[in-house]
């Protein structure tokens, strides 16, 4: 193990960085799976949604590339386009959990399976065999701050979306704590019967919740292939999904302890890929991919102290009925 | 409100609840065949004439039937094992990791022990995948119910290791010397399950449907069974009732991950003759949608394990003749569970409402 390299400065800057980098499409799904959560609605279908938001994001940023060359504009719309591609996926998940009050864990393991054949079908079918890519979006040193040493290079040498994610995090919370919508949707995870004695809509405020949550997702799935990758292949998201899904739990449905949870999920992929990189041979590659997961588990182990679940996570609401 | 007459379409709904259970899957079934067919479509390629090279490529002859056969037994005998884990709401997502798992447990017996005799090798094989499997998701329950890790995540999780551990095993540990990828000796002749009459079937696929009977009984007509199921319609009020439900929970888990783990062996047993890293084409997520279709009936399982089957095995003669992406069988399955959970839920609701 070629320790004095991993050790060094310049080997943790540069990790801390990419684990940054790589955080973003998982905190961006944790981020909308909060927001969904908070409304009652456990949405297992993110996977999915990452992966129909990312060929989405890819397919039309790869289309608008070798149309006009207008790199910066696919790339941008390319993203619009996964956020949308993963609202669609989302209308189906409240169509049916909310309107026709299926099992929600069946349905979204089941907006997973279909995501994934979905996404595989048309890529083959649109691409083949032939592995395309895409420019994306450059990064973006921040002037004056990216000067500062260490920390200019780890925190402010990004690519836009970075950036945005991050400023993503107080957002929501305001939206979630600070103001009227943030509060209705609570009320509606907590205890719709009386949220909707109280004149709110339980079931716009639901599909408004998954909707919104599912576009964050899908968001979070074209960053991944089209600021990140610059490819689409089968199952590009690797479970980034769940490990989303998971680390809501460990976020305790608040935004700002998903940025620690996208954060601890960056950096060990990141390791991972740059142990790999070293070449060192004393830790099997495959004990490296598992890193991401087994963190994730490790993470869930320690019962963090703090919020609770939404009390109706999880029941559809029947009204007139308690 | 996105469905503002609703209420009015559930009364018309509610006079055919009687055959709701028939019929709603039906027409699930019919709406994603039309979806898929338009998917088709919209490719250039002909939806009808596709449907035709699918029945033909799945029911065309004896040969297509034995495929048909072949591919829905892992099919069946993991989602058999999810039917009891799901009866008992027990959402175990980690088939696929129980299936490796399984497979890599059952290979080092057959590759320990290469010069058994059959009568002892085979049944030693399909133990360890049994107890290869069961452990696997015995380590989820363990984490679930000590460590309180939400059970969706924690199967999920160790399906991504248990793939990444056989991968590094056959690539280190059990790889054969002599070869150049990275897999495992060819197993012995011994420990290959033997085929049935002179056909391309094995003796797995009947094991398969004596666990149809098995499972039936266990749920419906055993103890343990009317536990499991009790724990699964109102936990608190099975737990009021004297059963202890960790122990139903830790016991539907690890069934389920031994039929899956036996689905492994049975599959490496057979199809392969040796471990790699790659025997699934994701058998363990598939049949979740196969338990799920077969409403968590041991028959229903089996019809929607031929259904899948011959959707998957006709796709391939698709992929052949007509170059449209195997993928496309994927989409219609998911559609198919999708439509039929939307109308068994609007079924349950006619009922109630």
């Amino acid at each position: 193990m070629p320790w004095d390299q991993i050790l060094s400065w310049t080997f943790l800057i540069a990790l801390l960085a990419a684990g940054i980098r790589l955080a973003v499409p998982v905190l961006l799904a944790i981020l909308g799976e909060i927001i969904t959560e908070r409304a009652g609605i456990l949405n297992l279908g993110l996977e999915g949604i990452m992966l129909v938001g990312g060929l989405a994001g890819f397919a039309v940023a790869y289309g608008i590339e070798s149309a006009t060359n207008l790199r910066l504009a696919a790339a941008w719309l390319g993203l619009v386009a996964g956020a949308i591609a993963g609202a669609l996926m989302g209308l189906m998940m409240a169509v049916l959990t909310v309107s026709f009050k299926a099992d929600q864990v069946v349905a979204g393991v089941t907006l997973v399976l279909f995501g994934q054949g979905l996404t595989n079908y048309l890529y083959r079918q649109q691409f083949g065999l032939t592995t395309a890519r895409v420019t994306g979006l450059p990064d973006q040193p921040l002037p004056w701050l990216a000067q500062i040493p260490v920390l200019g290079e780890v925190l402010f040498t990004h690519n836009p979306m970075v950036y945005i994610s991050v400023l993503l995090v107080p957002l929501c919370w305001f939206f979630l704590f600070r103001t009227t919508w943030g509060l209705q949707i609570r009320a509606v995870g907590e205890n719709p019967a009386a949220a909707d004695t109280s004149g709110i809509n339980v079931t716009t405020t639901r599909y408004i919740a998954i909707l919104l949550g599912a576009a964050l997702a899908g968001l979070g799935g074209a960053v991944l292939t089209v600021v990140q990758l610059h490819l689409f292949r089968e199952g590009v998201t690797a479970g980034r999904g769940w490990i989303a899904v998971a680390l809501v739990f460990f976020s305790r449905w608040y935004p700002v302890r998903a940025l620690w949870g996208a954060l601890l999920f960056g950096v060990a992929d990141a390791l991972q890929y740059r142990i790999q990189a070293l070449g060192t041979r004393e830790i099997p590659y495959e004990f490296l991919l598992m890193l991401p997961y087994l963190l994730t588990l490790l993470v869930l182990l320690r019962k963090s102290k703090g919020g609770e679940a939404p009390a109706a996570l999880g029941t559809p609401y029947f009204k007139g009925r308690r | 409100m996105l469905f503002p007459n609703l209420q009015s379409k559930l009364q018309t709904l509610k006079s055919l609840h009687s055959l709701s259970f028939i019929l709603y899957p039906v027409i699930g079934a019919l709406l994603a065949l039309a979806i898929g067919g338009l998917l088709i479509w919209f490719t250039g390629k002909d939806p009808l004439q596709a449907y035709q090279v699918m029945v033909s490529g799945a029911f065309g002859g004896s040969r297509q039937v034995t495929e048909t056969i072949l591919k829905a037994t892992p099919l069946l005998i993991i989602g058999l094992g999810l039917t009891v884990a799901f009866r008992s709401r027990v959402w175990n997502i980690g088939a696929e990791g129980q299936y490796y798992w399984g497979a890599l447990c059952g290979s080092v017996i057959a590759l320990a022990l290469p010069d058994l005799s059959p009568w002892l090798l085979i049944p030693a094989m399909l133990a360890g995948g049994i107890l290869g499997g069961a452990l696997w998701s015995g380590l989820a329950g363990f984490l679930h119910l000590q460590r309180g890790i939400n059970l969706i995540i924690v199967t999920l999780m160790l399906n991504y290791i248990a793939i990444l551990l056989v991968q590094f095993a056959v690539r280190v540990p059990l790889r054969d010397p002599d070869g150049f990828l990275p897999e495992s000796a060819q197993f012995s002749d011994f420990a290959q399950i033997p085929r049935l009459f002179g056909t391309r079937l094995h003796a797995g696929v009947l094991l398969a449907l004596v666990l149809v009977g098995i499972i039936y009984i266990l749920l419906w007509r055993t103890p343990l069974g009317f536990q499991l199921r009790a724990v699964g319609s109102r936990a608190s009020v099975a737990r009021y009732a004297g059963i202890n439900v960790n122990r139903s929970i830790l016991i539907a888990l690890m069934m389920s991950g031994g039929l899956a783990g036996l689905a492994g062996i049975i599959e490496v047993s057979y199809s392969f003759t040796r471990l790699k890293g790659n025997i699934s084409a994701g058998y363990g997520f598939t049949a979740i949608l196969v338990a799920l279709l077969g409403q968590l009936r041991p028959v229903g399982v089996l019809i929607a394990a031929l259904l899948f089957s011959a959707l998957t095995i006709g796709a391939e003669s698709l992929e052949i003749t007509l170059q449209i992406p195997v993928a496309v069988a994927q989409v219609i399955q998911a559609l198919v569970v999708l439509f039929v959970l939307a109308g068994d839920a609007l079924a349950r609701q006619t009922e109630s409402g």
